[in-house]
């Protein structure tokens, strides 16, 4: 392993500065919300580890992780993070092409069997032996299983990779799996979202990379300091969900003045993200501040849930239009008017038999 | 078979053989329909558990719906002064902690009560018998029978319903009640330990949003059933129903031993 080169010079190589450098280490550290002891530390670790290699692989997905991984607000996280993993393979944006991209590929994994940290982006396809999506003229799901053999630890980006997202979506028809699904002995980090956010992405590797180990995950396998807590529990207009003030229609008065997005379908109360805190574009703005519901993007079977714009999910087994209100008041009203009829002919039957006795 | 409840006119399994067949009524209380043709069913624990419940069950089923449906928007006072929403999600989830220490008080009087409080936990599916009855039973609520069976504790019917709707039904509601809280309480928290696992398993909140949403309907179609058939038993079965849960006591009308 002496001939690995370390995180730090790789990042001197590309022209960082140490000063950059150390605020790469102080950003960092408050992003994985880690206490200002920890930055020196993370700087020892990327002055003097050898830098772990990933292979990062795509199946079936839209590239949107790879996009929002390439616009991640801090230049210096992308910069130094990307072309660590550049060097190795990624199919998207590395130079090599063709067979040399594949061979490539076959380099890093016998070069660094076990050592490896393999980056998933979007599913393999499982119907007609996975040929919906061919890499390198196989199947997908060989490759994903070939990278994954002597991988150290798997990340699965994205919705697609993490929970199968459109492609996954009922009926499902090139039974698109998620990683996790296929890939059963190894530990897997899902970072999920449709994209998952930049700073997450670069977050997560890079906490991986000096630390040596996933960080702190939830029962769903998402890294707990991005995913622990929903979009509503620090949504900026929580407080008038909770004064009860909520934008009735698209473009009312409410709209306007920012009101809760609740009525509108709002999926913030049972999303699991980083958006509300950590926003998107630099920090920018985030969809709800935008004036858009959450869609609920980072979590399983977000296409499925219904209509974006539906508080109630719709119930598909009672009828595309029915919500959990449709089945059970209807159910509800039935049985009310059952139970009037059976009372009229328990009446009647009583005034008969009285009748009789009389 | 004790003599004491022998009649000369009747062989000796007619006797109180619906009341027997129940399986929750002791010689005692066959003894007592004998002669003082009133049973104390329902020990005071079990009645105030009842009503409580339902005042909580009735708070739980308008809170809910209308956290699910919220109100128009009103603009009383700035957010910072206005709690609406607050107000409604506070009663929900208040009703829910008593309706949980209420469940948890029922089944621990299971225990220690007398044995019409066991009834509502277990249903003698093994028992042909019990099947029978209840098919009988079923005959009765369909004007098929002109003569309805006397009980002591709930009737077979009313002994399914009871077990599925509440001890199956509220350890439904109460389960995926608290996982939905634990989304609130945060990550180790006692509700998260204790049911945050119920989320990992159904993997996305608003399937579990939707689940406990079905769960109020079900249990609304109950109440419907349930009032309903406590009034009319009340009129038409031989025994007292209402005031049975009130003073405890279940009357009869009769002193037939069919």
């Amino acid at each position: 392993m002496s001939t690995i080169e370390t995180f730090y010079d790789v990042m001197r190589r590309q022209g960082i500065t140490r000063r950059s450098f150390m605020k790469y280490c102080s950003l960092t550290a408050a992003a994985l919300g880690l206490g200002p002891a920890y930055v020196p530390k993370i700087a020892e670790a990327m002055e003097t580890k050898p830098r772990t290699p990933v292979i990062w692989v795509h199946g079936l997905e839209c590239t949107c992780c790879s996009e929002s991984f390439i616009r991640s607000a801090h230049p210096l996280a992308k910069d130094v993070v990307l072309s660590m993993i550049s060097l190795d393979y990624d199919d998207t944006l590395m130079a090599a092409a063709g067979t040399a991209a594949e061979a490539a590929l076959q380099d890093t994994i016998e070069k660094y069997k076990g050592n490896y940290i393999l980056a998933v982006e979007g599913n393999p396809p499982l119907n007609e032996d996975g040929m919906f999506c061919i890499v390198g003229g196989k199947p997908f799901v060989e490759q994903l299983k070939h990278a994954a053999e002597h991988a150290k630890a798997i990340i699965s980006w994205g919705a697609c990779a993490s929970y199968g997202c459109v492609q996954a979506a009922a009926p499902n028809p090139t039974r698109a799996t998620p990683v996790h699904k296929v890939i059963t002995d190894k530990p897997i980090i899902k970072v999920p979202g449709c994209p998952p956010i930049a700073e997450v992405m670069t977050g997560v590797i890079t906490y991986m990379l000096t630390f040596d180990r996933l960080p702190e995950l939830d029962r769903q396998g998402r890294p707990a300091m991005f995913y622990s807590q929903r979009i509503h529990d620090k949504c900026y207009r929580r407080p008038h969900f909770d004064a009860g003030q909520f934008v009735e229609h698209w473009d009312d008065e409410y709209a306007r003045k920012g009101y809760c997005l609740y009525k509108m379908g709002c999926k913030g109360p049972t999303t699991y993200n980083a958006c509300s805190t950590v926003r998107w574009n630099d920090g920018v703005s985030f969809p709800i501040q935008s004036g858009h519901g959450c869609i609920g993007c980072s979590e399983d079977g977000f296409w499925d849930q219904g209509s974006f714009y539906d508080r109630l999910t719709n119930i598909k087994q009672f009828g595309i239009e029915a919500n959990a209100d449709k089945v059970g008041g209807t159910a509800a009203a039935v049985v009310g008017g059952a139970v009037a009829v059976h009372a009229a002919v328990s009446a009647l039957k009583r005034a008969q038999k009285k009748n009789e006795e009389a | 078979m004790s003599d004491k409840i022998f009649h000369p006119a009747r062989e000796a399994h007619e006797i109180f053989e619906a009341s027997r067949l129940t399986g929750d009524a002791t010689l005692e209380d066959l003894e007592s329909i004998r002669h003082s043709t009133s049973v104390y069913v329902y020990q005071a624990p079990v009645r105030i558990w009842h009503w409580v419940n339902a005042l909580a069950i009735t708070v739980l089923c308008v809170t809910g719906y209308l956290i699910g449906r919220p109100l128009p928007t009103m603009q009383i006072a700035e957010a910072y002064d206005q709690f609406v929403m607050g107000y409604v999600r506070f009663a929900h989830f208040a009703a829910a902690m008593i309706l949980t220490v209420g469940f948890f008080g029922r089944i621990y009087w299971a225990f220690v009560g007398n044995s019409h409080a066991r009834q509502m936990f277990y249903v003698p599916i093994f028992n042909p018998r019990f099947w029978r009855e209840l098919l009988w039973e079923l005959r009765w609520y369909m004007f098929l029978e002109k003569h309805p069976k006397k009980y002591v504790g709930h009737n077979p019917l009313a002994h399914v319903a009871m077990f599925c709707f509440m001890t199956l039904g509220l350890t439904f509601m109460i389960g995926t009640g608290w996982a939905l809280y634990a989304e609130g309480a945060g990550q180790g928290s006692l509700p998260d330990t204790a049911m945050g696992w119920l989320l990992g398993l159904v993997q996305n909140s608003q399937r579990l949003h939707t689940l406990h949403h079905l769960g109020m309907w079900a249990i609304v179609i109950f109440m419907i059933i349930h009032i309903y058939a406590a009034i009319r038993e009340d009129i038409m079965s031989r025994q007292s129903m209402v005031s049975t849960m009130i003073s405890g006591h279940r009357m009869f009308k009769d002193d037939r031993i069919d």
